[in-house]
């Protein structure tokens, strides 16, 4: 088997706007047919009408638009004549919890008991098209459109009611799953509204909601509606599924990337009770009655492999830099000019060089890759933990000479990615095989697989050349990114000159996304860079941010975190360090404190405290959203300190968890999160933005502790001192 | 080697034939149907297929089947007694201990052996028994929180 051919790696999204999929025709489920399928009562269809949909309308919309069906729905809604209210979305749940906030939302506009409204989620018969759930859009685009739809069924319960008991409408109030008019002291649950009825309404972006001053249920902390099921183990992940007559299968792995096999032997496998081994092309695999016996049967495979050589870790950042490509994936080369480095450089006093790298580091979710897949009369069902299953289903109609309306797929809420789960592998593997032998399969990767044959977040080098001003403002700054992308690339702080440029480069390992892409490079490699310069001009790092930022929302949590730890009275305690660093990605401001301690014996580095101010507009769920800042946190200290895959000519050196450290309870210090409330501001997503600052914060506290300046992640600060 | 045995789970006892040297996460899962022990490692590292053995935290992913016929296992399918939750099982709903659910069960099983010797753990305890359990969703300081609060209610003097 070869590896992923380049120009699909390129097509990973880190610049996911320029990711084209498969046909983004709406559900299967035509318009008259809705009531049909779900049942009678209200349906509420929303169909966007931004800029983005009329274009793809104008440029492709229109052979999916098939009679009746709006061609661009973006949810729907239906109150059933039982009262629940069920909402149908594209989006997938990966642990971000949003299964409870866009239920939050749609209770806000539709009140009505939280446990009475369901959500239908990536299923891509049931849900309407969705291009996937990454780049924290789900809260900005999504949870808007929901609360549209809610407002709008609301305003046709009040109908019904307005028309039955013979009143105004602006005298009926509904709440809590009932409308009521308190004059009359009538009042009718929904259910025994929509009883008989099949009324359907589209709506658009012009339906008004309740502003976030004025959120009842919105906005404050509700329990995860579904926590009851993953504290009992009974939620089905992927993983879980079963199916009559389902066998198990393993996939022969090629024993390095870009490898071609040389020769094979199949037969002791073959021998095997119950064993069936699938050969096309150059995809081996098999199947079995269980997982043990399959595991024995690929291990019984006898293959020998060629492969050429190729770059190791350990000379990963000169590859990159002496490899540059032209490619409009990833965003393409960039370049930013403003003003004249040259020029600039003239009037400036302190000059200022600095060179900063990133290993490769894997997303590693708990739950591997996984899928179930299902013939049935020439349609093909794929249960598969996915953060993009329409994009999956394209892959799957591409796999197998298909139409995409011959393939279902189902994503049962998964066990994380990260930006990790973006492509389909387990679920073409899995259909491959249950189509060679005709029947349900089960595909479940190992660990190692998941490390190797999976993607990485970029590794990445950053040069950086800035000067400043005796006073202490930014003179000029110019920055060089290679591979790791362009994400968060511009500099938030005022340069009057300025050249920024993102260089891709021919990555050695297959990579994509990664919770907040770039910005975990560029964040750390900028904020590292303005504490070196405050330290040059004997300058408060705090006060040279401060005094080079305008942007007073970036400004403002710089200030909640250096508050919240207590900045000044912290600032020369004796073998300990403090180090601030913030960011600004996908509508989120992030900062992030740290306070470290050293061992004046052993000099071991120890991070005593960390302390996160995170404002994203409106917050809809505080706990939830504490829940995401405290896990990025979590997860950013690993690719700070101890996360790097290590490879060398084509084979991951450390695919297990026993050799890749990741965080585990002993590593995490005491965290605190202030979260800033801006009702006056749309909601921003927050599941990615509150990783971007811990790197940097940790390294900029260690130098302040130790006068040992952290360049590369990860920093493994104790290397060798224990 | 194939072989018939009697394995004790949950207060059930189920008659399988199996190969000995088969993993107890992999019948669990498959045989018996059992899926609320997860598959992340596959050695011993992540604790999402802990369950107890006789009393004790295990993996199940690295437990061989034969080397558990006359024990008594306990998943987490057992935790809830007629519709209610064990303590632990509350609290993690309660403190909102996880994100994506699937180190829970691992996590559950972990802290539920941890408590039943323990029944005032100090947090460095907490730390201690729990650090062979991986939650890549980083939610490991709520469910330290989580594993004080259950031993709250468990002592019976929560309130």
């Amino acid at each position: 088997m070869s590896q992923t051919p380049i120009s699909d790696i390129y097509l990973e999204p880190e610049r996911y706007e320029l990711h084209s999929d498969g046909s983004p025709y709406c559900s299967k489920i035509a318009r008259r047919q809705f009531f049909k399928v779900l049942g009678g009562g209200i349906v509420v269809l929303f169909a966007a009408t931004s800029a983005l949909a009329q274009r793809r309308q104008g440029g492709r919309g229109n052979r999916r638009a098939g009679g009746d069906t709006p061609a661009e729905l973006g949810a729907w809604l239906h109150v059933g004549e039982e009262g629940t209210v069920t909402v149908y979305t594209g989006k997938a749940e990966v642990g971000q919890n949003i299964r409870t906030s866009l239920t939050q939302v749609v209770a806000e506009e539709l009140p009505t008991p939280l446990d009475s409204i369901r959500l239908v989620m990536g299923d891509t018969d049931l849900t309407p098209y969705d291009r996937g759930t990454f780049g924290s859009r789900t809260t900005p685009t999504m949870a808007p459109q929901l609360r549209k739809a809610a407002a709008a069924a609301r305003q046709l319960l009040i109908t019904l009611a307005a028309e039955q008991w013979n009143v105004e409408g602006d005298s009926i109030v509904v709440a809590d799953g009932k409308v009521s008019h308190r004059k009359t002291d009538q009042s009718l649950d929904f259910g025994q509204l929509t009883k008989g009825q099949k009324l359907m309404k589209t709506i658009g972006e012009d339906v008004l909601t309740t502003p976030a001053e004025r959120w009842q249920i919105a906005g404050r902390s509700v329990p995860k509606v579904d926590a009851r099921e993953m504290v009992t183990g009974r939620h089905h992940y992927s993983s879980d599924i079963q199916r009559d007559g389902m066998l198990h299968g393993k996939v022969l792995r090629p024993s390095a990337f870009s490898s071609s096999l040389i020769s094979l032997n199949i037969q002791k496998a073959e021998t095997m009770k119950g064993v069936t081994v699938v050969r096309e092309d150059d995809f081996i695999g098999l199947v079995a009655p269980n997982e043990h016996l399959a595991d024995r049967a690929i291990e019984a495979i006898e293959a020998q492999w060629n492969h050429p050589s190729q770059p190791s870790h350990e000379e990963l950042f000169d590859y990159l830099k002496q490899h540059p490509v032209e490619t409009r994936g990833w965003g393409g080369r960039s370049n930013h000019r403003q003003g004249s480095v040259e020029e600039g450089l003239k009037a400036a006093d302190i000059m200022l060089e600095g060179s900063y790298t990133l290993a490769y580091i894997a997303h590693a979710p708990l739950e591997p890759r996984a899928a179930v897949a299902e013939w049935e009369a020439g349609k093909l069902t794929v249960w598969t933990g996915t953060q993009r299953p329409f994009g999956v289903r394209g892959q799957l109609a591409e796999a197998f000479g298909i139409n995409e309306d011959r393939v279902r797929v189902i994503m049962p809420d998964t066990g994380s990615g990260y930006g990790g789960k973006h492509t389909g592998e387990a679920a073409v593997e899995a259909a491959r095989l249950a189509k060679a032998v005709g029947k349900p399969v089960k595909l479940v990767w190992t660990r190692e697989e998941e490390f190797t044959w999976a993607y990485f977040r970029p590794a990445g080098l950053i040069e950086i050349q800035s000067s400043v001003k005796a006073d202490g403002r930014l003179a000029t700054w110019e920055y060089h990114n290679y591979n790791s992308g362009g994400s968060a690339i511009r500099t938030p702080y005022l340069v009057p000159h300025q050249k920024v440029q993102f260089h891709p480069a021919d990555s050695p390992l297959r990579q994509g996304s990664y919770r907040a892409l770039a910005s975990t490079a560029n964040v750390f490699a900028r904020e590292t860079h303005m504490d070196e310069l405050a330290n040059a001009l004997k300058m408060d790092p705090l006060e040279f941010r401060l005094k080079n930022l305008k942007d007073a929302r970036l400004k403002a949590v710089l200030e909640a975190a250096a508050e919240r730890l207590g900045w000044e009275k912290r600032k020369s305690e004796s073998h300990r360090g403090i180090g601030i660093a913030g960011g600004v990605e996908k509508g989120g401001y992030m900062a992030t404190c740290a306070e470290v301690q050293v061992d004046p014996k052993s000099s071991e580095v120890k991070i005593t405290r960390l302390v996160a101010a995170f404002e994203c507009g409106a917050i809809i769920n505080p706990d939830g959203l504490m829940n995401q800042i405290e896990g990025s946190i979590i997860m950013g200290m690993g690719g700070a300190l101890s996360e790097a895959i290590e490879f060398e000519n084509g084979v991951i050196k450390n695919p297990r968890f026993s050799d890749y450290r990741v965080p585990r309870f002993s590593h995490i210090p005491p965290i605190e999160t202030v979260l800033l409330n801006r009702r006056d501001l749309p909601s921003a997503g927050g599941g990615e933005t509150p990783i971007v600052a811990i790197a940097p914060s940790i390294g900029n506290a260690i130098f302040d502790a130790t006068g040992v300046r952290h360049r590369s992640l990860p920093m493994r600060p104790n290397e060798g001192k224990t | 080697m194939q072989k018939r045995m009697t394995l004790h789970v949950n207060d059930g006892q189920y008659r399988i034939e199996s190969d000995t040297a088969r993993s107890l996460l992999n019948v669990l899962r498959n045989e018996l149907s059992l899926t609320g022990s997860k598959y992340g490692c596959g050695e011993g590292q992540c604790g999402a297929c802990t369950v107890l053995i006789d009393g004790r935290p295990r993996r199940s992913c690295i437990t061989p089947v034969g080397a558990v016929a006359e024990k008594r296992i306990k998943t987490i399918e057992s935790m809830e007694k007629n519709g209610q939750l064990h303590p632990l099982q509350e609290a993690f709903v309660e403190r909102e201990a996880m994100q994506c659910g699937y180190c829970t069960a691992g996590m559950i099983m972990s802290g539920v052996a941890l408590l039943e010797k323990n029944q005032n753990p100090s947090e460095n305890e907490i730390v201690r028994s729990m650090n062979g359990n991986i939650c890549r969703c980083g939610t490991y300081p709520r469910i330290v929180d989580a594993i004080r609060q259950a031993a709250e209610m468990m002592r019976g003097d929560a309130k």
